[in-house]
């Protein structure tokens, strides 16, 4: 079966800044795809280029089996696409907004008002269709986004960060949502983020670093690859303490952004040690079993929040 | 393709009457420089060609030249919105070819002048200008607006697409687009300037065109203007051509 997307090589700069730095990845379809990674990571660029608004420098990059720069019109019409930012037009109703849109991929007539009404309804706007979409919130103008990029049936969905400046509850219902859309019509969901709670959704995830992939497969088998738990300590030198720590405790604590990591065999047997000799320098101590978060920070090296220079 | 162009033109309307302010400031702007501008000079104006029209009447056809011009800026101003906004991502990443963008633009933007002119010539019923306008001049004139607002509209996205920001535009504006409106005879006759104006308003495709406009009002009339001549006209279809061309090319290549 032909991948959903299919990455080779793939290269990208902007000016003399590399942006992508040699990327291969096969997401397979159906997939529920994620890309994590913090600003500056690659993503968005990856995004562009899957989406055919920017082209390789070099590298091989089809989606849908068509190759992204000489087949642009048949990726295109494969494609789903929902950006960061609104392209719905405000002074437009919402029915206006779906039925332009249904326009630019070749649907019309009384096809394309069955399969607005229906997906008005599936979204749950349907009393919001004559609404202008300058009065909608957050939360339903990113449903009204989803409605239109599904109004030509796509096999491929391509979501940049889909739920930026929305609310956690309108959140949680977008997911919802689009979990169910996915399962309904079995297409592929490529969606990138830069918070781990949406991460843990993707049935496989890649994680970006830097412009490189540093990580790919489904969020419990990362998670897996590192069996012990992490001790993660707040306190008011990072560096002094995590060396401290690994001379009296003789662990790998390790200073990542503004707080220590440690990875222990057992947490449980750290945390009372730890508490008693450096209580008056500890402002926070955590201990998890390991998270994405912990997987990024093992794969990079640094912590999650440290963004590239110049994003 | 036709449907794309059909759907981007229907929303340049739909979004131009969704806003009132636009829709109040692009009629009322017209008729206060018409008012404004043609009574205060009135009294100083002597027609070039010896006829003896009055400068309300003389400034008329380039008022609906200022029309035209404003609302291409306007239409196309809204390019640099679109792609801020988000909108244009959309239509860039659907299955539409790039000179629908174009074509749905200048069309809508044709459209809109048009529709902005015809209300703007209601005033022709009016004894306050007194234009000797036949069935014919009307119908010439109308098609010559549609000739020349599709040609602005096509030059506003030539110059809109490549910026990021209305600033520019506004700049861009001011040192381009109306010195082509104010040096092609519709604030004053082109006979009598020194000679190096008169040469620069030669230059201008818009004299030309203006000059056409202005004779349709006079067709079928004796002693009317007398049209420019076939090949300045056909200078200036070629200066629109070419702008329509040039927008093509650049909205492909980005």
């Amino acid at each position: 079966m032909t991948p959903a997307v299919a990455v080779e090589g793939l290269t990208y700069y902007y000016g003399d800044r590399q942006a992508l730095a040699g990327v291969d990845l096969e997401i397979p379809g159906g997939a529920m795809f994620g890309i994590l990674g913090p600003n500056g990571s690659g993503k968005t660029t990856l995004f562009r280029i899957l989406a055919t608004l920017a082209v390789p420098a070099s590298g091989r990059v089809a989606v849908a089996g068509q190759d992204v720069v000489t087949r642009r019109g048949e990726v295109r019409r494969a494609l789903g696409v929902v950006f960061q930012t609104s392209s719905l037009d405000d002074k437009l109703t919402v029915a206006e907004n779906l039925r332009h849109h249904g326009h630019l991929y070749g649907c019309c007539g009384a096809g394309l008002r069955r399969q607005i009404d229906e997906l008005l309804q599936q979204l749950q706007i349907q009393d919001r269709a004559a609404d202008r979409v300058e009065t909608l919130s957050g939360g339903l103008r990113r449903r009204v986004e989803l409605a239109r990029c599904l109004l030509h049936q796509p096999e491929i969905l391509l979501l940049d960060e889909p739920t930026t400046g929305v609310d956690p509850t309108a959140r949680l219902e977008y997911w919802r949502l689009l979990a169910e859309i996915q399962a309904r019509q079995n297409a592929t969901v490529i969606f990138t983020t830069h918070w781990f709670e949406e991460a843990e959704r993707a049935s496989l995830l890649a994680i970006m670093d830097s412009g490189r992939l540093v990580a790919c497969d489904s969020p419990a088998t990362l998670k897996s690859t590192i069996s012990r738990d992490v001790v993660t300590i707040h306190g008011d030198d990072p560096a002094t303490l995590a060396a401290a720590i690994a001379a009296r405790f003789d662990c790998d604590a390790a200073c990542v952004g503004n707080a220590v990591r440690i990875e222990s065999a057992s947490a449980t047997d750290l945390l009372p040690g730890l508490l008693e000799v450096f209580e008056g320098q500890v402002h926070s101590i955590s201990a998890s079993k390991a998270t994405l978060e912990d997987v990024y920070v093992q794969r990079t090296g640094k912590a999650f929040a440290a963004e590239a220079p110049g994003q | 393709m036709s449907l794309s162009v059909y759907t981007l033109l229907l929303r340049e309307v739909i979004r131009f009457y969704r806003q009132p302010n636009r829709v109040i400031g692009a009629l009322l702007q017209p008729l206060i420089f018409w008012l404004l501008i043609g009574s205060g000079l009135n009294a100083s104006f002597q027609a070039g060609d010896a006829t003896d029209v009055t400068y309300l009447e003389y400034f008329y056809p380039g008022v609906l030249l200022m029309i035209l011009l404003f609302t291409s800026i306007f239409s196309t101003i809204t390019i640099i919105e679109d792609r801020r906004d988000g909108f244009l991502q959309g239509v860039l990443v659907a299955p539409v070819p790039r000179s629908a963008i174009v074509i749905g633009k200048a069309l809508g933007g044709m459209l809109l002048g048009i529709l902005q002119c015809l209300v703007f010539m209601l005033l022709m019923l009016t004894p306050m200008v007194d234009l000797p306008i036949t069935p014919l001049g009307f119908a010439s004139a109308v098609l010559c607006l549609a000739v020349i607002g599709f040609g602005l509209t096509a030059l506003g996205v030539l110059m809109a697409w490549p910026l990021n920001s209305s600033q520019e535009y506004h700049a861009l504006m001011s040192v381009l687009l109306l010195p082509l409106w104010l040096f092609s005879g519709a604030v004053f006759p082109v006979d009598g300037t020194p000679a190096w104006l008169h040469w620069l308003m030669q230059v201008n495709p818009l004299t030309h065109a203006l000059a056409l406009l202005r004779h349709c009002f006079h067709i079928g009339v004796e002693g009317g203007v007398a049209g420019p001549a076939p090949l300045a006209v056909g200078y200036a279809a070629v200066a629109g051509v070419a702008a329509f061309v040039a927008a093509l090319l650049i909205v492909r290549r980005g």
